[in-house]
């Protein structure tokens, strides 16, 4: 159970996926102006990378093994391509109050690296079941964080004096550093915690 | 005669004109992540160029086969196949250029310019000139990732290491190199660091006349036809 919570605790805070990895920049930059495009965003993220984790650690198990190892990147991004289009259908079709919330995030999330990045990461790192899972729910969780958090301190970014020259993204991405370097303050904190 | 000048300008454009990462903003993650080095950021550079030419000249065969309900998911499993190809050619050659990229290397196949490129050149237009702006983007994409890791290595470690590359071929700036600001290779580096890239690339556009970079939005996303800009619309209404 513990170890279960640090990976959780890793995922949100010391490795976070956007801000110390890098992964899923584009929406991080793109949709994190407003505060509730970010939330929707998130949650999209979230569902779809528990969904994509249960789905492809089966997958990897049972189908492709030490002998097909090669073929991951193939299958895991087409079974990743083919479940967003799949729980788009369903969610139109049963849950419409849901899909009206996340629908129009779906479709972007399916080129969105960090959904296979945690998979990828999942079996890099050699977890099992309950641990993949905590740690993509931990990884979207963080991702949500970093959203919320830089969807915030860009409504304070508008309406100030910028240099010239900084307008714009150049301004975003050296706001997007300093956030970075908030969450370096957290290194270590789980190995503390825990031991 | 016409004809060859338009192709090389295909090649010249992703360079300067159209850089994917400097104007077009594509492909971000990869040059945050990857540039903490020299070796890796060219290593991840010319990766990407293999892969985005050569599924550039494949897509471009096969345009008029591929229907176009499915052209996504045709895309991706053709410039998967390439990615694989390429991190099976990295193990085996450049193993220690396999660990420093890691889960960098196969997440090549969600890179933005690749996807985007595929939907917005080589799903319409000829194999020559789908094959140099492939070649070109990639070009473009290496150039400014390498421009980046020299940066940030230079700063950040006070010396270049290509010893992966080429045997011995390491040096350090004398004295700088005893406390270097360690903080440009680490995550916040990559962010401020491509920030002021952005800046000059910026201000360089603009006495030329040029735009500014997009701010990234819908535009720039290779799912713009997919999901019709609905973050857009979000954020006007």
């Amino acid at each position: 159970m513990t170890l279960l919570f640090s990976i959780l605790l890793t995922g949100i805070l010391t490795e976070n996926f956007v801000l110390a990895q890098f992964l899923g920049i584009c929406p991080f930059l793109g949709v994190s102006k407003k505060l509730n495009t970010a939330v929707g965003m998130s949650v999209a993220v979230i569902f779809v990378m528990a969904i994509a984790t249960a789905v492809c650690y089966p997958i990897n198990l049972y189908l492709l093994g030490e002998t097909y190892a090669y073929l991951q990147t193939i299958v895991f991004i087409l079974v990743i391509a083919a479940l967003v289009q799949l729980v788009e259908i369903v969610l139109k079709k049963y849950i419409p109050a849901l899909y009206n919330a996340l629908g129009i995030y779906l479709p972007l999330i399916t080129t969105n690296c960090a959904v296979l990045g945690v998979v990828l990461l999942n079996i890099d790192k050699g977890y099992n079941f309950a641990q993949s899972m905590f740690s993509s729910v931990g990884a979207g969780l963080g991702f949500m964080l970093a959203l919320v958090m830089f969807a915030g301190v860009r409504s304070r970014i508008e309406h100030n004096d910028i240099p010239k020259f900084l307008e714009g993204l150049p301004i975003t991405l050296i706001a997007a550093a300093l956030t970075s370097v908030s969450f370096m303050g957290f290194s270590g904190i789980i190995e503390n915690l825990f031991v | 005669m016409s004809e060859n000048r338009s192709l090389s300008r295909e090649f010249t454009k992703g360079i300067l004109r159209e850089n994917p990462v400097l104007r077009l903003v594509l492909g971000t993650c990869p040059t945050l992540a990857t540039t903490t080095s020299l070796a890796s950021a060219v290593g991840m550079g010319v990766a990407a160029t293999l892969v985005l030419t050569c599924s550039n000249t494949v897509i471009s065969l096969l345009r008029k086969v591929i229907p176009q309900k499915v052209r996504i998911p045709a895309y991706i499993v053709i410039i998967a196949s390439f990615v694989t190809i390429v991190q099976m050619l990295v193990k085996a050659f450049l193993p220690t250029l396999d660990q420093q990229l890691g889960v960098y290397l196969p997440l090549i196949v969600v890179n933005c310019i690749i996807l985007g490129r595929a939907e917005a050149f080589a799903g319409k237009n000829p194999v020559a000139a789908s094959f140099l702006d492939g070649l070109g983007m990639g070009v473009g994409f290496t150039a400014a990732l390498a421009c980046m890791g020299l940066a940030r290595e230079l700063i950040g470690t006070g010396g270049l290491d290509l010893t992966s590359y080429i045997e011995g071929a390491k040096f350090s700036i004398p004295y700088f190199a005893d406390a270097p600001l360690l903080i440009f290779i680490l995550p916040p580096g990559g962010f401020f660091v491509f920030g002021l890239l952005m800046a000059c690339v910026n201000r360089i556009a603009e006495k030329k006349g040029k735009p500014k970079a997009k701010t990234v939005g819908c535009a720039s996303c290779p799912m713009n036809g997919a999901c019709s800009r609905a973050c857009d619309k979000e954020e006007t209404a």
